[in-house]
Protein backbone atom coordinates (compact mmCIF):
# COMPACT_ATOMS: atom_id res chain seq x y z
CA UNK A 1 0.00 0.00 0.00
CA UNK A 2 3.09 2.39 0.74
CA UNK A 3 5.27 2.20 -2.18
CA UNK A 4 5.62 6.36 -3.41
CA UNK A 5 7.61 7.10 -0.94
CA UNK A 6 9.18 9.87 -3.52
CA UNK A 7 5.59 10.70 -4.15
CA UNK A 8 4.67 11.30 -0.22
CA UNK A 9 8.26 13.18 -0.30
CA UNK A 10 7.01 15.57 -2.83
CA UNK A 11 3.45 16.36 -0.58
CA UNK A 12 5.05 16.74 2.66
CA UNK A 13 7.84 19.18 1.74
CA UNK A 14 5.53 21.16 -0.65
CA UNK A 15 3.41 21.36 2.71
CA UNK A 16 6.09 22.21 4.97
CA UNK A 17 7.00 24.51 2.17
CA UNK A 18 3.74 25.87 2.75
CA UNK A 19 3.77 26.51 6.78
CA UNK A 20 7.49 28.06 5.57
CA UNK A 21 6.16 31.05 4.54
CA UNK A 22 4.01 32.00 7.06
CA UNK A 23 6.81 30.95 9.35
CA UNK A 24 6.60 34.06 11.50
CA UNK A 25 3.19 34.69 11.89
CA UNK A 26 2.94 30.61 12.91
CA UNK A 27 6.21 30.94 15.18
CA UNK A 28 4.53 34.68 16.98
CA UNK A 29 0.59 33.03 17.25
CA UNK A 30 1.49 30.28 19.86
CA UNK A 31 3.74 32.45 21.82
CA UNK A 32 2.24 36.21 21.76
CA UNK A 33 -1.16 33.81 22.58
CA UNK A 34 0.32 31.88 25.19
CA UNK A 35 2.28 35.14 27.04
CA UNK A 36 -1.18 36.41 27.50
CA UNK A 37 -2.99 33.40 28.67
CA UNK A 38 -0.27 33.29 31.34
CA UNK A 39 -0.41 37.02 32.02
CA UNK A 40 -4.39 36.59 32.44
CA UNK A 41 -4.44 32.88 33.74
CA UNK A 42 -1.44 32.57 35.35
CA UNK A 43 -0.41 35.72 37.38
CA UNK A 44 -3.98 38.10 37.11
CA UNK A 45 -6.11 35.23 38.51
CA UNK A 46 -3.62 32.66 39.51
CA UNK A 47 -2.27 34.56 41.73
CA UNK A 48 -5.67 34.31 43.75
CA UNK A 49 -6.34 30.75 43.24
CA UNK A 50 -5.25 28.19 45.25
CA UNK A 51 -3.11 24.95 44.04
CA UNK A 52 -5.34 22.77 42.32
CA UNK A 53 -4.81 19.07 42.93
CA UNK A 54 -1.07 20.19 44.44
CA UNK A 55 -0.19 21.57 41.20
CA UNK A 56 0.47 25.54 41.33
CA UNK A 57 -2.40 26.64 39.11
CA UNK A 58 0.41 28.43 36.79
CA UNK A 59 1.59 24.36 35.84
CA UNK A 60 -1.87 23.21 35.76
CA UNK A 61 -2.75 25.07 32.98
CA UNK A 62 0.21 24.35 31.06
CA UNK A 63 -1.00 20.81 29.53
CA UNK A 64 -4.51 22.22 28.95
CA UNK A 65 -3.09 25.33 27.20
CA UNK A 66 -1.01 22.89 24.88
CA UNK A 67 -3.96 20.95 23.82
CA UNK A 68 -6.33 24.07 23.21
CA UNK A 69 -4.07 25.01 20.22
CA UNK A 70 -2.75 22.06 19.01
CA UNK A 71 -6.35 20.92 18.49
CA UNK A 72 -7.16 24.07 16.45
CA UNK A 73 -4.16 24.50 14.64
CA UNK A 74 -4.11 20.96 14.00
CA UNK A 75 -7.80 20.87 12.37
CA UNK A 76 -7.52 24.23 10.78
CA UNK A 77 -3.65 23.23 8.68
CA UNK A 78 -4.90 19.69 7.79
CA UNK A 79 -8.24 20.62 6.34
CA UNK A 80 -6.85 23.70 4.54
CA UNK A 81 -3.79 21.29 2.80
CA UNK A 82 -6.11 19.40 1.35
CA UNK A 83 -8.69 21.85 0.96
CA UNK A 84 -6.59 24.49 -0.91
CA UNK A 85 -6.01 21.94 -4.26
CA UNK A 86 -9.74 20.87 -3.82
CA UNK A 87 -10.93 24.70 -4.11
CA UNK A 88 -7.86 25.68 -6.55
CA UNK A 89 -8.16 22.81 -8.89
CA UNK A 90 -4.51 21.61 -8.55
CA UNK A 91 -5.98 18.44 -6.67
CA UNK A 92 -6.51 16.62 -10.47
CA UNK A 93 -2.93 16.35 -9.99
CA UNK A 94 -2.87 14.34 -6.91
CA UNK A 95 -5.93 11.77 -8.03
CA UNK A 96 -4.19 10.90 -11.55
CA UNK A 97 -0.52 10.51 -9.94
CA UNK A 98 0.33 6.70 -9.06
CA UNK A 99 -0.74 7.39 -5.14
CA UNK A 100 -2.65 4.98 -2.83
CA UNK A 101 -4.90 7.01 -0.71
CA UNK A 102 -2.95 5.81 2.17
CA UNK A 103 0.04 7.63 0.63
CA UNK A 104 -1.85 11.25 0.16
CA UNK A 105 -3.33 10.93 4.13
CA UNK A 106 0.61 10.32 5.54
CA UNK A 107 1.89 12.92 3.40
CA UNK A 108 -1.08 15.62 4.22
CA UNK A 109 -1.93 14.65 7.79
CA UNK A 110 2.15 14.12 8.60
CA UNK A 111 2.84 17.34 7.19
CA UNK A 112 -0.01 19.02 9.27
CA UNK A 113 1.04 17.14 12.75
CA UNK A 114 4.32 17.92 12.64
CA UNK A 115 3.44 21.67 12.01
CA UNK A 116 0.75 21.10 15.43
CA UNK A 117 3.73 19.08 17.12
CA UNK A 118 6.33 22.33 16.77
CA UNK A 119 3.96 24.48 17.68
CA UNK A 120 3.12 22.70 20.99
CA UNK A 121 6.68 22.53 22.14
CA UNK A 122 6.59 26.28 21.08
CA UNK A 123 3.91 26.62 23.50
CA UNK A 124 5.57 24.52 25.97
CA UNK A 125 8.83 26.08 25.73
CA UNK A 126 7.09 29.61 26.03
CA UNK A 127 5.40 28.77 29.16
CA UNK A 128 8.94 27.69 30.76
CA UNK A 129 9.20 31.76 30.65
CA UNK A 130 6.48 32.05 33.15
CA UNK A 131 6.16 28.61 35.49
CA UNK A 132 8.21 25.96 36.82
CA UNK A 133 6.80 22.80 34.94
CA UNK A 134 7.97 19.48 35.75
CA UNK A 135 7.08 16.54 33.59
CA UNK A 136 6.45 13.48 35.04
CA UNK A 137 6.45 10.89 32.02
CA UNK A 138 7.90 12.84 29.41
CA UNK A 139 8.43 9.86 26.92
CA UNK A 140 4.72 9.34 27.15
CA UNK A 141 4.24 13.25 27.37
CA UNK A 142 5.68 13.42 24.11
CA UNK A 143 4.00 10.16 22.66
CA UNK A 144 0.56 11.53 23.89
CA UNK A 145 0.96 14.92 21.97
CA UNK A 146 1.82 13.49 19.03
CA UNK A 147 -1.21 10.93 18.91
CA UNK A 148 -3.40 14.01 19.51
CA UNK A 149 -1.64 15.84 16.78
CA UNK A 150 -2.24 13.23 14.56
CA UNK A 151 -6.01 12.07 15.54
CA UNK A 152 -6.32 15.79 14.93
CA UNK A 153 -4.98 16.18 11.62
CA UNK A 154 -7.07 13.45 10.61
CA UNK A 155 -10.08 15.18 11.70
CA UNK A 156 -8.94 17.97 9.93
CA UNK A 157 -8.32 16.03 6.67
CA UNK A 158 -11.85 14.67 7.20
CA UNK A 159 -13.60 18.49 7.25
CA UNK A 160 -11.31 19.66 4.30
CA UNK A 161 -12.48 16.69 2.26
CA UNK A 162 -16.21 17.53 3.45
CA UNK A 163 -15.74 20.95 3.17
CA UNK A 164 -17.35 23.24 0.23
CA UNK A 165 -16.46 26.43 1.39
CA UNK A 166 -14.00 28.55 3.51
CA UNK A 167 -16.98 29.26 5.97
CA UNK A 168 -17.51 25.05 5.94
CA UNK A 169 -13.51 24.92 6.90
CA UNK A 170 -13.89 27.19 9.76
CA UNK A 171 -17.32 26.15 11.57
CA UNK A 172 -15.85 22.83 13.15
CA UNK A 173 -12.69 24.71 14.72
CA UNK A 174 -14.24 27.87 16.09
CA UNK A 175 -17.71 26.75 17.13
CA UNK A 176 -17.37 23.17 18.06
CA UNK A 177 -13.64 22.25 19.00
CA UNK A 178 -12.75 25.40 20.39
CA UNK A 179 -16.08 25.49 23.01
CA UNK A 180 -15.41 21.52 23.82
CA UNK A 181 -11.65 22.03 24.30
CA UNK A 182 -12.79 25.32 26.59
CA UNK A 183 -15.19 23.53 28.64
CA UNK A 184 -13.72 20.46 28.63
CA UNK A 185 -11.01 21.04 31.72
CA UNK A 186 -8.10 23.08 29.72
CA UNK A 187 -8.13 25.66 32.61
CA UNK A 188 -9.91 24.25 35.83
CA UNK A 189 -9.93 20.51 37.36
CA UNK A 190 -13.21 18.96 37.01
CA UNK A 191 -13.12 19.41 40.80
CA UNK A 192 -13.90 22.39 40.91
CA UNK A 193 -17.04 22.28 39.01
CA UNK A 194 -20.72 21.93 40.69
CA UNK A 195 -21.76 17.86 40.85
CA UNK A 196 -24.27 18.18 38.46
CA UNK A 197 -21.99 20.26 36.12
CA UNK A 198 -19.23 17.66 36.61
CA UNK A 199 -21.59 15.22 35.22
CA UNK A 200 -22.81 17.16 31.74
CA UNK A 201 -19.14 17.44 31.33
CA UNK A 202 -18.33 14.11 31.62
CA UNK A 203 -20.46 13.94 28.04
CA UNK A 204 -17.47 16.02 26.80
CA UNK A 205 -14.86 13.93 24.68
CA UNK A 206 -12.01 16.68 24.70
CA UNK A 207 -12.39 15.56 28.90
CA UNK A 208 -10.61 12.46 28.82
CA UNK A 209 -7.72 13.51 26.18
CA UNK A 210 -6.89 17.02 28.03
CA UNK A 211 -7.37 14.98 31.20
CA UNK A 212 -4.79 12.09 29.58
CA UNK A 213 -1.93 15.17 28.50
CA UNK A 214 -2.51 16.41 32.16
CA UNK A 215 -1.53 12.66 33.33
CA UNK A 216 1.70 12.67 31.50
CA UNK A 217 2.45 15.85 33.56
CA UNK A 218 1.32 15.64 37.22
CA UNK A 219 1.01 12.08 37.04
CA UNK A 220 -2.73 12.32 38.17
CA UNK A 221 -5.89 14.08 35.92
CA UNK A 222 -9.73 13.80 36.05
CA UNK A 223 -9.85 10.27 34.96
CA UNK A 224 -7.89 7.18 34.77
CA UNK A 225 -5.14 7.31 32.21
CA UNK A 226 -6.75 3.68 30.90
CA UNK A 227 -9.59 5.72 30.57
CA UNK A 228 -7.96 8.48 28.76
CA UNK A 229 -6.09 6.33 26.64
CA UNK A 230 -9.27 4.34 25.52
CA UNK A 231 -11.07 7.71 24.60
CA UNK A 232 -8.06 8.67 22.51
CA UNK A 233 -7.99 4.98 20.79
CA UNK A 234 -11.52 5.27 19.94
CA UNK A 235 -11.09 9.06 18.45
CA UNK A 236 -8.13 7.94 16.36
CA UNK A 237 -10.62 4.95 15.04
CA UNK A 238 -13.39 6.68 14.50
CA UNK A 239 -11.37 8.80 12.12
CA UNK A 240 -9.32 6.42 10.39
CA UNK A 241 -12.69 4.74 9.85
CA UNK A 242 -14.16 7.63 8.62
CA UNK A 243 -11.28 8.46 6.17
CA UNK A 244 -11.10 4.82 4.70
CA UNK A 245 -15.04 5.06 3.75
CA UNK A 246 -14.27 8.45 2.05
CA UNK A 247 -11.63 6.86 -0.05
CA UNK A 248 -13.87 3.95 -0.78
CA UNK A 249 -16.62 5.46 -2.23
CA UNK A 250 -14.22 8.62 -3.85
CA UNK A 251 -16.57 11.10 -1.50
CA UNK A 252 -16.62 14.55 -2.89
CA UNK A 253 -13.09 14.05 -3.83
CA UNK A 254 -13.81 12.08 -7.27
CA UNK A 255 -17.15 12.37 -9.06
CA UNK B 1 3.31 3.61 -38.88
CA UNK B 2 5.07 0.13 -38.85
CA UNK B 3 3.56 -2.67 -36.39
CA UNK B 4 0.38 -1.58 -34.18
CA UNK B 5 0.54 -1.93 -30.86
CA UNK B 6 -1.79 -0.94 -28.61
CA UNK B 7 -1.03 1.32 -25.63
CA UNK B 8 -4.39 2.39 -24.76
CA UNK B 9 -7.50 -0.06 -24.65
CA UNK B 10 -10.68 1.24 -23.53
CA UNK B 11 -13.69 -0.98 -23.35
CA UNK B 12 -17.74 -0.37 -22.64
CA UNK B 13 -16.94 2.86 -20.58
CA UNK B 14 -19.48 4.98 -19.34
CA UNK B 15 -20.27 7.03 -16.94
CA UNK B 16 -23.65 8.22 -15.33
CA UNK B 17 -23.32 11.13 -12.97
CA UNK B 18 -25.64 11.02 -9.28
CA UNK B 19 -27.64 13.47 -11.02
CA UNK B 20 -28.72 11.44 -14.11
CA UNK B 21 -27.13 13.00 -16.83
CA UNK B 22 -25.32 10.64 -18.80
CA UNK B 23 -21.76 11.66 -19.44
CA UNK B 24 -20.66 8.36 -21.49
CA UNK B 25 -22.31 5.31 -22.60
CA UNK B 26 -20.33 1.99 -24.17
CA UNK B 27 -17.00 3.91 -25.21
CA UNK B 28 -14.77 1.33 -27.00
CA UNK B 29 -11.21 2.43 -28.26
CA UNK B 30 -8.21 1.57 -28.91
CA UNK B 31 -4.87 3.55 -29.12
CA UNK B 32 -2.14 2.63 -30.89
CA UNK B 33 1.23 3.58 -29.28
CA UNK B 34 3.11 6.25 -30.81
CA UNK B 35 0.25 8.05 -32.84
CA UNK B 36 -1.56 11.09 -32.37
CA UNK B 37 -5.42 10.84 -31.96
CA UNK B 38 -7.79 13.38 -32.08
CA UNK B 39 -10.87 13.76 -30.17
CA UNK B 40 -13.46 15.97 -31.18
CA UNK B 41 -16.99 16.81 -30.58
CA UNK B 42 -18.92 20.03 -29.35
CA UNK B 43 -18.76 21.01 -25.72
CA UNK B 44 -20.68 18.78 -23.24
CA UNK B 45 -20.20 15.51 -25.14
CA UNK B 46 -17.68 13.93 -23.10
CA UNK B 47 -14.55 14.61 -23.86
CA UNK B 48 -13.14 15.67 -21.00
CA UNK B 49 -14.61 13.30 -18.95
CA UNK B 50 -13.13 10.15 -20.89
CA UNK B 51 -9.90 11.08 -20.46
CA UNK B 52 -10.80 12.16 -16.48
CA UNK B 53 -11.77 8.70 -16.04
CA UNK B 54 -8.48 7.37 -18.11
CA UNK B 55 -6.23 9.47 -15.53
CA UNK B 56 -8.46 8.03 -12.33
CA UNK B 57 -9.79 11.94 -11.33
CA UNK B 58 -13.48 10.19 -12.36
CA UNK B 59 -14.79 6.76 -11.05
CA UNK B 60 -16.27 5.08 -14.15
CA UNK B 61 -19.82 3.38 -14.13
CA UNK B 62 -19.31 0.82 -16.06
CA UNK B 63 -16.07 -0.34 -18.56
CA UNK B 64 -12.27 -1.01 -18.17
CA UNK B 65 -9.56 0.69 -19.29
CA UNK B 66 -6.32 -0.85 -19.96
CA UNK B 67 -3.24 1.14 -20.06
CA UNK B 68 -0.05 -0.92 -21.51
CA UNK B 69 -1.65 -4.16 -19.94
CA UNK B 70 -2.04 -2.76 -16.96
CA UNK B 71 -5.73 -2.17 -15.24
CA UNK B 72 -6.22 1.16 -14.59
CA UNK B 73 -8.02 0.19 -11.31
CA UNK B 74 -5.95 -2.71 -10.25
CA UNK B 75 -2.72 -1.92 -11.31
CA UNK B 76 -3.26 2.43 -11.38
CA UNK B 77 0.29 2.79 -10.27
CA UNK B 78 1.68 1.26 -13.57
CA UNK B 79 -0.77 2.88 -15.81
CA UNK B 80 -0.73 5.86 -14.00
CA UNK B 81 2.90 6.30 -14.12
CA UNK B 82 2.95 5.96 -17.79
CA UNK B 83 0.09 8.96 -18.65
CA UNK B 84 0.56 12.86 -18.46
CA UNK B 85 -2.24 15.05 -18.17
CA UNK B 86 -2.58 18.84 -19.39
CA UNK B 87 -6.10 19.40 -18.61
CA UNK B 88 -8.24 22.45 -19.92
CA UNK B 89 -8.47 24.65 -16.89
CA UNK B 90 -4.72 26.39 -15.52
CA UNK B 91 -5.07 24.78 -12.40
CA UNK B 92 -1.97 26.34 -10.41
CA UNK B 93 -0.34 26.85 -6.70
CA UNK B 94 -0.18 30.49 -7.30
CA UNK B 95 2.90 31.34 -4.60
CA UNK B 96 4.71 28.60 -6.04
CA UNK B 97 7.83 28.64 -8.18
CA UNK B 98 8.05 27.35 -11.47
CA UNK B 99 10.89 25.08 -10.96
CA UNK B 100 8.90 23.76 -7.59
CA UNK B 101 5.87 23.07 -9.10
CA UNK B 102 7.72 21.17 -11.77
CA UNK B 103 10.14 19.03 -9.77
CA UNK B 104 6.84 18.40 -7.23
CA UNK B 105 4.79 17.05 -10.10
CA UNK B 106 8.07 15.08 -11.07
CA UNK B 107 8.45 13.51 -7.24
CA UNK B 108 4.35 13.15 -7.05
CA UNK B 109 4.87 10.44 -9.83
CA UNK B 110 8.03 8.74 -7.87
CA UNK B 111 10.62 9.87 -10.71
CA UNK B 112 13.97 10.21 -8.69
CA UNK B 113 15.18 13.90 -8.80
CA UNK B 114 16.93 14.73 -12.63
CA UNK B 115 17.75 18.19 -12.41
CA UNK B 116 19.29 17.96 -15.99
CA UNK B 117 16.10 16.73 -17.45
CA UNK B 118 13.90 19.23 -15.43
CA UNK B 119 16.33 21.99 -17.07
CA UNK B 120 15.98 20.50 -20.61
CA UNK B 121 12.36 20.11 -20.16
CA UNK B 122 12.03 24.25 -19.21
CA UNK B 123 14.43 25.26 -21.99
CA UNK B 124 12.08 23.21 -24.46
CA UNK B 125 9.17 25.04 -23.08
CA UNK B 126 10.93 28.46 -23.10
CA UNK B 127 10.30 28.39 -19.28
CA UNK B 128 14.15 28.64 -17.92
CA UNK B 129 14.25 31.95 -17.47
CA UNK B 130 10.89 32.15 -15.52
CA UNK B 131 12.46 29.51 -13.35
CA UNK B 132 12.52 31.93 -10.32
CA UNK B 133 9.09 33.27 -11.26
CA UNK B 134 6.32 32.72 -8.80
CA UNK B 135 3.15 31.38 -10.94
CA UNK B 136 0.50 34.30 -10.26
CA UNK B 137 3.59 36.30 -11.61
CA UNK B 138 3.02 34.51 -14.67
CA UNK B 139 0.61 35.48 -17.92
CA UNK B 140 -1.92 32.78 -19.33
CA UNK B 141 0.21 31.63 -21.84
CA UNK B 142 3.23 31.09 -19.29
CA UNK B 143 0.73 29.02 -17.09
CA UNK B 144 -0.47 27.04 -20.04
CA UNK B 145 3.24 25.83 -20.56
CA UNK B 146 3.88 25.35 -17.09
CA UNK B 147 0.78 23.10 -16.72
CA UNK B 148 2.58 21.06 -20.04
CA UNK B 149 5.67 21.15 -18.35
CA UNK B 150 4.19 19.44 -15.39
CA UNK B 151 2.30 16.47 -17.22
CA UNK B 152 6.00 15.86 -18.72
CA UNK B 153 8.24 16.20 -15.86
CA UNK B 154 7.66 12.28 -14.91
CA UNK B 155 8.57 11.44 -18.63
CA UNK B 156 5.08 9.71 -19.84
CA UNK B 157 4.19 7.77 -22.85
CA UNK B 158 1.45 8.50 -23.25
CA UNK B 159 0.43 12.12 -22.58
CA UNK B 160 -3.42 13.66 -22.79
CA UNK B 161 -3.82 17.45 -23.92
CA UNK B 162 -7.46 18.52 -23.13
CA UNK B 163 -8.06 21.55 -25.02
CA UNK B 164 -4.58 22.73 -25.53
CA UNK B 165 -5.12 25.95 -27.48
CA UNK B 166 -8.16 26.70 -26.24
CA UNK B 167 -7.58 30.64 -25.35
CA UNK B 168 -3.69 30.52 -26.23
CA UNK B 169 -1.97 33.07 -28.88
CA UNK B 170 -0.41 32.34 -31.97
CA UNK B 171 3.27 32.05 -31.45
CA UNK B 172 2.67 29.50 -28.00
CA UNK B 173 0.00 27.63 -30.46
CA UNK B 174 3.24 27.23 -32.85
CA UNK B 175 5.39 25.87 -30.20
CA UNK B 176 2.84 23.16 -29.01
CA UNK B 177 2.46 21.76 -32.56
CA UNK B 178 6.22 21.90 -32.62
CA UNK B 179 6.13 19.97 -28.81
CA UNK B 180 3.75 17.73 -29.96
CA UNK B 181 5.89 16.37 -32.97
CA UNK B 182 9.06 16.32 -31.64
CA UNK B 183 7.10 13.80 -28.70
CA UNK B 184 6.25 11.74 -31.56
CA UNK B 185 9.16 11.32 -32.94
CA UNK B 186 10.57 10.11 -29.14
CA UNK B 187 7.71 8.02 -29.43
CA UNK B 188 5.30 9.62 -26.91
CA UNK B 189 1.18 8.50 -27.64
CA UNK B 190 -0.39 11.93 -27.66
CA UNK B 191 -4.23 11.62 -26.97
CA UNK B 192 -5.91 15.46 -27.60
CA UNK B 193 -9.58 17.40 -27.34
CA UNK B 194 -10.29 20.09 -29.58
CA UNK B 195 -12.72 21.91 -31.29
CA UNK B 196 -10.22 23.80 -33.66
CA UNK B 197 -10.88 21.21 -36.39
CA UNK B 198 -7.65 22.15 -38.70
CA UNK B 199 -5.27 21.34 -36.02
CA UNK B 200 -7.00 17.85 -36.05
CA UNK B 201 -6.68 18.10 -39.67
CA UNK B 202 -2.96 18.86 -39.15
CA UNK B 203 -1.54 16.75 -37.03
CA UNK B 204 -3.60 13.86 -35.83
CA UNK B 205 -2.86 10.39 -37.50
CA UNK B 206 -6.75 8.99 -36.36
CA UNK B 207 -9.92 11.00 -35.61
CA UNK B 208 -12.53 10.15 -33.32
CA UNK B 209 -15.87 12.09 -33.15
CA UNK B 210 -18.02 11.89 -30.05
CA UNK B 211 -21.11 13.40 -29.47
CA UNK B 212 -23.64 12.98 -26.79
CA UNK B 213 -21.29 10.31 -24.37
CA UNK B 214 -20.94 8.03 -27.47
CA UNK B 215 -18.08 7.81 -29.65
CA UNK B 216 -19.97 8.03 -33.27
CA UNK B 217 -17.14 7.23 -35.43
CA UNK B 218 -12.94 6.31 -35.03
CA UNK B 219 -11.26 6.52 -38.38
CA UNK B 220 -8.29 7.41 -40.08
CA UNK B 221 -8.30 11.03 -40.38
CA UNK B 222 -7.48 10.36 -44.94
CA UNK B 223 -9.64 8.00 -45.16
CA UNK B 224 -12.13 9.64 -42.96
CA UNK B 225 -12.14 12.99 -45.31
CA UNK B 226 -11.54 10.22 -48.52
CA UNK B 227 -14.60 8.31 -47.61
CA UNK B 228 -17.05 10.63 -46.22
CA UNK B 229 -15.88 13.63 -48.58
CA UNK B 230 -18.08 15.33 -50.88
CA UNK B 231 -17.05 17.59 -53.08
CA UNK B 232 -19.10 21.03 -54.53
CA UNK B 233 -18.48 21.81 -58.32
CA UNK B 234 -19.31 25.20 -58.95
CA UNK B 235 -20.13 26.90 -62.27
CA UNK B 236 -19.71 30.55 -63.04
CA UNK B 237 -22.52 31.04 -65.71
CA UNK B 238 -22.09 33.12 -68.79
CA UNK B 239 -25.14 34.12 -68.32
CA UNK B 240 -28.12 34.48 -65.41
CA UNK B 241 -30.87 31.70 -64.98
CA UNK B 242 -34.44 31.95 -63.75
CA UNK B 243 -34.66 28.45 -62.90
CA UNK B 244 -33.04 25.28 -63.03
CA UNK B 245 -33.64 24.11 -66.43
CA UNK B 246 -36.06 20.43 -66.22
CA UNK B 247 -33.22 18.39 -68.26
CA UNK B 248 -30.98 19.06 -65.53
CA UNK B 249 -33.53 18.23 -62.47
CA UNK B 250 -31.95 14.21 -62.15
CA UNK B 251 -28.39 16.35 -60.78
CA UNK B 252 -30.12 17.79 -58.24
CA UNK B 253 -28.41 21.22 -59.04
CA UNK B 254 -29.02 24.16 -57.44
CA UNK B 255 -28.74 27.86 -58.47
CA UNK B 256 -26.33 30.44 -55.93
CA UNK B 257 -25.94 33.97 -56.27
CA UNK B 258 -28.67 35.03 -57.80
CA UNK B 259 -28.89 32.57 -60.48
CA UNK B 260 -24.87 33.16 -61.75
CA UNK B 261 -23.44 29.92 -60.13
CA UNK B 262 -24.78 26.70 -61.02
CA UNK B 263 -23.68 24.48 -57.65
CA UNK B 264 -23.53 20.65 -57.70
CA UNK B 265 -22.78 18.56 -54.79
CA UNK B 266 -21.22 15.25 -55.71
CA UNK B 267 -19.22 12.31 -54.18
CA UNK B 268 -15.96 11.94 -55.21
CA UNK B 269 -15.14 8.41 -54.92
CA UNK B 270 -18.14 6.87 -56.55
CA UNK B 271 -17.45 5.39 -60.14
CA UNK B 272 -19.75 7.85 -61.75
CA UNK B 273 -19.72 11.21 -60.40
CA UNK B 274 -21.90 12.77 -62.91
CA UNK B 275 -20.05 15.83 -63.82
CA UNK B 276 -18.86 14.91 -67.30
CA UNK B 277 -22.39 14.13 -67.88
CA UNK B 278 -23.57 17.11 -66.55
CA UNK B 279 -21.26 19.29 -68.24
CA UNK B 280 -22.11 17.33 -71.94
CA UNK B 281 -26.25 18.17 -71.10
CA UNK B 282 -25.48 21.49 -70.39
CA UNK B 283 -23.17 22.13 -73.61
CA UNK B 284 -26.51 20.49 -75.30
CA UNK B 285 -29.20 23.01 -74.05
CA UNK B 286 -26.29 25.97 -74.44
CA UNK B 287 -26.00 26.95 -70.97
CA UNK B 288 -22.32 28.42 -71.30
CA UNK B 289 -19.96 29.11 -68.22
CA UNK B 290 -16.69 30.99 -67.95
CA UNK B 291 -15.43 29.27 -64.75
CA UNK B 292 -15.22 26.68 -62.31
CA UNK B 293 -14.02 25.37 -59.13
CA UNK B 294 -14.60 21.79 -56.97
CA UNK B 295 -14.04 22.02 -53.70
CA UNK B 296 -13.30 19.08 -51.31
CA UNK B 297 -15.10 18.96 -48.19
CA UNK B 298 -13.12 19.50 -44.72
CA UNK B 299 -12.98 17.36 -41.69
CA UNK B 300 -14.65 20.69 -40.43
CA UNK B 301 -17.95 19.85 -42.70
CA UNK B 302 -17.64 16.40 -41.81
CA UNK B 303 -17.78 16.51 -38.35
CA UNK B 304 -20.59 19.48 -38.50
CA UNK B 305 -22.45 16.50 -40.57
CA UNK B 306 -21.98 13.52 -38.70
CA UNK B 307 -23.02 15.34 -34.94
CA UNK B 308 -26.32 16.85 -36.42
CA UNK B 309 -27.14 13.45 -38.44
CA UNK B 310 -26.75 11.66 -34.96
CA UNK B 311 -28.26 14.23 -33.01
CA UNK B 312 -31.66 13.57 -35.37
CA UNK B 313 -31.01 10.04 -34.89
CA UNK B 314 -30.83 9.88 -30.81
CA UNK B 315 -33.75 12.00 -31.64
CA UNK B 316 -35.57 9.87 -33.20
CA UNK B 317 -35.32 6.71 -31.09
CA UNK B 318 -36.20 8.49 -27.50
Amino acid sequence: MISNIRGIRAIYLFEMARFGRTFWTSLMLPVITTALYFVVFGSAIGSRMNEVSNVPYGAFIVPGLMMLTMFTESISNSSFGIYMPKWTGTIYEMLSAPMSPLELLIAYVGAAATKSVIIGSIIFATAHLFVDVQVAHPLLMAAFMVLMAVTFCLFGFIIGIWAQSFEQLQVIPMLVIYPLTFLGGAFYSLDMLPAAWRTVTLFNPVVYLISGFRWTFFGQGDVGIGVSMSAVALFLALCLGVIFWMFRTGYRLKN
Amino acid sequence: MTVMTPVLEISGLGKTYKSGHVALSAVDLTINKGEIFALLGPNGAGKTTLISIVCGIVTASSGTVTVAGHDHGRDYRAARTMIGLVPQELHTDAFETVMATVSFSRGLFGKPRDPAFIEQLLRDLSLWDKRGSKIMELSGGMKRRVMIAKALSHEPEILFLDEPTAGVDVELRRDMWNMVRSLRERGVTIILTTHYIEEAEEMADRVGVISKGRLILVEEKNALIKKMGRKTLTLNLAEPLGAVPEELAQWKVELAAEGHELVYEFDSQAEATGVPSLLRRMSDLGIQFKDLNTKQSSLEDIFVGLVHESGAAQEQAA
